[in-house]
């Protein structure tokens, strides 16, 4: 296999006495889908927020392509190529779809109005934006002008994915992306996702929900108790033997990294 | 390709047009939604509707275009404080300290001038200064202690109110010992006449920083995260802003326009009187901004409603006056519209809801 994009190493995060991370390892390889799953409190949330940096870990080492990287604020990892779309999607309900999506790195018109006068490019904005969501296949978004709280949960959630899909450079993270999904909307995130990975992104998937960890993933991080547990393929387990191991039922046998 | 579960196999025969509701849109509906894109409307409605029922009640002598540019006149002060005003609570935050900063600016201007013999130039820099000082302490403990910006502001009123009576012990500086030293300080007095029309600098430099607040608001990105930050600041800070930065430069910004106000204030005035720094500007720009449309939640408004805001209480004011009512019933008046405004705000709202 190739050289891992991310890795971690003894990772280890305590809020006062509580150990939410406890020497913890992770390892991303170049274009796959790597789920993560766990039990409620098992450190999932932390894991992922000290990668795409959220979190400033008390001690360990995060590579990215081998190099060291010491995130202390989201828009370092944003910076360095890991768009995260987060469960709270972190949009600004008031404000337009292209708004959002340009919101901390928008585009000002060339020339003088853009350098003097720090004007907008709008226009460019709102395509960029249209045409990000419609080569997603983005849904039935019929102005690009609308503010996102106009929107239904399923198109908010395509904006936040298609913001991190247009931004994204080495890393895409996804907290439960279909958490609050009808069951179409769930397959057009599904789909999503794949069309992430199929343009050579590698994706962190976090989610509860099985049949889709087990549907798109091609290999599922276990964590338990603050540290990963194993590395499963998802074609060699069952569901039910994930689900084992993630709440200590079943112990794995062997461990594939 | 993925493979679809059993059950969502259907989901390839689902319909694919777009969706098409019957709108059973009643009036009511319809106008809640063009509120909720246009939150200027509101108030430019009253405004109209006011000069109008003064019109007719009092003819000619109201609607003539002296009136009215008279209005302008007695709003600028106010109309560019309510401006600085409004930066702050888009963000949802409060000033209360704005109009002591501007009281403090012009003693300070003056004070340069008559005691200090610095000149003019110095003194209105040195205004500026203090005014934009303050409101980038006020910044400091919002942005970085995260105090909350209605005690932070609660605390500077009182300290500058304090600071500027003691400063100045009270002393008026006369108009005329200030003219004999420098024109300088009262040039946003000096008027000129448009046909019947007496215009002000003061009012064209109140309707410059409106355009201007207006273009940077929708048209640059600082704008937009004024916005967003009022919005909602966790999703703010998630999607890459400083936000800690934007409440800085928007409260030191509403400090740098209250060194306008100031300086608006001396040529409106011609004397320097610190006393006027008991006066409720504070609150008066805060009406301003509400009756005008912006949500004290933040996030929400638009600029150009509060000039309109700002005539609104100017219009009744004159009106009133001119009909020879009680001076309370403008108080009466503005405390309705307060309330109505933040109705009507809560009520567009809900039009995602």
């Amino acid at each position: 296999m190739a050289n891992p994009i991310l890795t971690a190493r003894g990772l280890t995060k305590r809020y006062g006495k509580v150990t939410a991370l406890d020497n913890c390892d992770f390892d991303l390889y170049p274009g796959e889908i790597l789920a993560v799953i766990g039990d409620n409190g098992a450190g999932k949330s932390t894991l992922i927020k000290a990668l795409c940096g959220a979190v400033v870990p008390d001690d360990g080492e995060i590579r990215l392509d081998g190099q060291p990287v010491h995130f202390t604020n989201p828009m370092q990892a944003r910076a360095a190529g890991i768009e995260t779309v987060y469960q709270n999607l972190a949009l600004s309900p008031a404000l337009s779809i292209a708004d959002n999506m340009f919101m901390g790195r928008e585009i000002r018109k060339p020339g003088i109005m853009g350098s003097m006068f720090r004007m907008l490019d709008r226009k460019a904005m709102e395509k960029v934006a249209r045409d990000k969501l419609s080569e997603l296949g983005l849904m039935t978004i019929q102005n690009i002008g609308q503010a996102v709280e106009t929107l239904s949960g399923g198109q908010r959630q395509g904006v936040a994915v298609a913001r991190a899909a247009a931004f994204g450079s080495k890393v895409v993270i996804m907290d439960e992306p279909t958490a609050a999904l009808g069951v179409k909307e769930s397959r057009r995130v599904l789909e999503l996702i794949l069309d992430v990975k199929k343009r050579g992104l590698p994706i962190i998937l976090i989610s509860h929900n099985m049949p889709h960890v087990f549907e798109v993933a091609d290999r599922i991080h276990i964590h338990r108790l603050g540290k990963r547990l194993c590395v499963i393929d998802p074609k060699d387990y069952t569901m039910s033997d994930a689900v084992a191991f993630m709440t200590g039922a079943k112990v794995p046998e062997h461990v594939i990294a | 390709m993925s493979q679809p579960q059993e059950f969502e196999k259907v989901l390839g025969q689902s319909a694919t047009t777009v969706a098409q509701f019957e709108e059973q849109k009643s009036g009511l509906r319809k106008l809640q939604h063009f509120l909720h894109s246009n939150p200027a409307a509101v108030p430019m409605i009253v405004l109209l509707a006011l000069i109008v029922i003064f019109g007719i009640a009092r003819g000619e002598r109201f609607f003539s275009a002296y009136t009215l540019t008279l209005i302008m006149q007695q709003v600028a002060v106010v109309g560019i404080l309510a401006a600085g005003q409004t930066l702050v609570v888009l963000t949802a935050g409060i000033d209360l300290s704005i109009g002591v900063l501007m009281v403090f600016a012009f003693v300070i201007m003056g004070n340069f001038v008559l005691a200090y013999e610095m000149p003019a130039m110095v003194a209105i820099l040195a205004g500026f200064l203090i005014a934009g000082g303050g409101g980038a302490l006020n910044g400091y403990l919002v942005s970085r202690l995260k105090l909350p910006p209605f005690i932070v502001t609660l605390g500077t009123w009182n300290i500058i109110m304090a600071i500027c009576l003691i400063y100045s012990e009270n002393a008026t500086l006369r108009e005329a010992d200030l003219t004999a030293i420098t024109p300088l300080l009262h040039i946003f007095g000096i008027s000129f006449k448009v046909g019947p029309a007496v215009v002000t600098l003061g009012v064209v430099a109140m309707l410059i920083l409106y355009v201007g607040l207006w273009y940077m608001l929708n048209y640059t990105a600082f704008g937009r995260h004024i916005y967003a930050v009022g919005d909602d600041p966790d999703a703010a800070d998630l999607a890459g802003i400083r936000t800690n930065n934007v409440l800085l430069k928007t409260y030191t910004l509403a400090g740098l326009i209250a060194g306008l106000a100031a300086w608006v204030s001396i040529g409106r005035n011609g004397s320097i009187s610190p006393s006027t720094v008991v006066t409720d500007f504070n609150l008066q720009a805060i009406t301003a901004a509400v009756i005008g449309g912006i949500s004290l939640f933040g996030g929400r408004g638009s600029i150009l409603g509060v000039l309109f805001g700002t005539l609104i209480v100017g219009v009744m004011s004159m009106g009133l006056n001119m009909l020879g009512a009680d001076p309370q019933w403008k108080v009466l008046l503005t405390g309705i519209l307060i309330i109505g405004a933040v109705a009507i705000d809560q009520w567009i709202r809900k039009v995602s809801g």
